[in-house]
């Protein structure tokens, strides 16, 4: 696949247009997930897509193809949507509390799988929960969190993404996850 | 170990995959004698699940034809900057070997006249090269030193140095559909002296690299 695309980008690079839509249908829900998890909403998220899209064509020539496409595209996404982020005022409804369920069982092992029942996680009204928990976030771990776990980039991959060291990548982490344990205890 | 310090920076090491076989064991031996560190290791394998699992997010139908839609419109005449761009080695190298051989700066300067590579059917009035209606120029054009007008019908490319297209109807005519009816080929436009040496450069290369096919 990551031949196929490197094909195209060729492509785009010498100005063939129609090799960039199978660029944009081939990541379109890569991006728009990556923005829509980030920003929260469904109208933003598409704009934000499209837009790191559109830069990606218009830059494509300062794009190394020695580098992995993806990698460059999540960034161009993932800028421009902490860029809007910062550019308005913060969500204070995601903070509401939510009544929470007391009495988790408290078996674990180390290798235990955490698996949840598949009633449970398929539970619309779940998953919009943890998609505002997830929000509730702030963004620098929210960016992390989305990355590492919605996207399954590996802690490299989100270092060059997110342009910065792979330390801190690490320690982002470490504080979304322990951020995200307190909010999602409940649930 | 202590819980807060040690213990859970072991987890959170664990869950990088970041783990060393000794560690590995000191954080187990840990979990199994201090059940608050293991209710707080569930908590986070737990709560990572749940954010896995929240579920698909799909583009919204007609997501790409939208971004096609929007993608700016490419100009022919630009794509040599794009060539700059991923060759500025070579580029360097052609323009020092061009003003070293070719004295192109004092041609520049010295060469003002009016010239057009096809004289046939074509009207030259004050600076301004005409292809007259109903005449139909077969082939490549190239406009030196003065504006072009088509008021017929050109089928191959045209190069201007130092001058513009002319139309009367169109303030904009690059951009005019209109105008495109009567051009079959590129239009470039060459007006500076930077892409004056380009234009000489990409010539000179041409028959030697095939340059023009390859960008
Ligand atoms: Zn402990």
């Amino acid at each position: 696949m990551e031949n196929m695309i490197k094909q195209k980008i060729k492509q785009v690079k010498k100005g063939d247009r129609s090799a960039f839509e199978d660029v944009v249908s081939f990541y379109q829900n890569k991006v728009y997930h990556i923005c829509f998890r980030m920003i929260g909403n469904a109208y933003e998220a598409e704009d934000l897509a499209q837009e790191a899209f559109i830069r990606a064509y218009t830059n494509i020539h300062t794009f190394d193809e020695r580098r992995k496409f993806s990698t460059w595209l999540y960034r161009i996404a993932t800028n421009l949507t902490i860029d809007r982020i910062r550019k308005r005022k913060p969500d204070y409804y995601l903070d509401a509390e939510v009544k929470g369920t007391e009495g988790l069982d408290m078996y674990s092992q180390l290798a235990a799988d955490q698996a949840l029942p598949e009633e449970e996680v398929e539970s619309l009204e779940l998953q919009s929960y943890i998609h505002k928990e997830i929000l509730a976030l702030p963004p620098k771990y929210r960016g992390v969190i989305v990355l590492r776990y919605l996207d399954e980039l590996s802690l490299q991959e989100i270092s060059e993404v997110l342009d910065i060291p792979v330390g801190t990548v690490k320690t982002r982490v470490h504080r979304g996850r322990e951020a995200l344990r307190k909010r999602l205890r409940h649930v | 170990m202590t819980c807060n310090n040690e213990a859970v920076t072991l987890m959170h090491k664990y869950l990088d995959g970041e783990l060393k076989k000794e560690e590995e064991r000191k954080l187990r031996d840990h979990l199994q004698n201090c059940p608050a560190c293991q209710h707080h290791f569930h908590e986070l394998k737990r709560s990572i699940t749940l954010v896995q699992n929240a579920g698909p997010v799909q583009a919204p139908a007609n997501f790409t034809s939208n971004v096609m839609d929007n993608l700016p419109k490419e100009k022919k005449r630009k794509n040599y900057k794009r060539w700059f761009h991923q060759h500025p080695f070579l580029t360097s190298a052609a323009v020092f070997f061009i003003l070293m051989f070719s004295g192109i700066f004092s041609a520049w300067n010295q060469d003002q006249q009016v010239t057009v590579s096809k004289q046939e059917n074509l009207v030259i009035q004050d600076n301004t090269v005409i292809v007259p209606e109903g005449v139909t120029v077969n082939g490549d054009l190239v406009v030196r030193n003065g504006d072009l007008k088509i008021e017929g019908k050109i089928d191959g490319d045209i190069t201007l140095i130092n001058g513009d297209m002319v139309h009367e109807d169109d303030p904009n005519p690059l951009e005019g559909e209109k105008y495109q009816a009567y051009v079959s080929g590129e239009v470039n436009e060459v007006n500076q002296i930077f892409e004056w040496m380009w234009y000489h450069t990409k010539n000179l290369f041409q028959g030697v690299f095939s340059f023009g096919d390859d960008e």
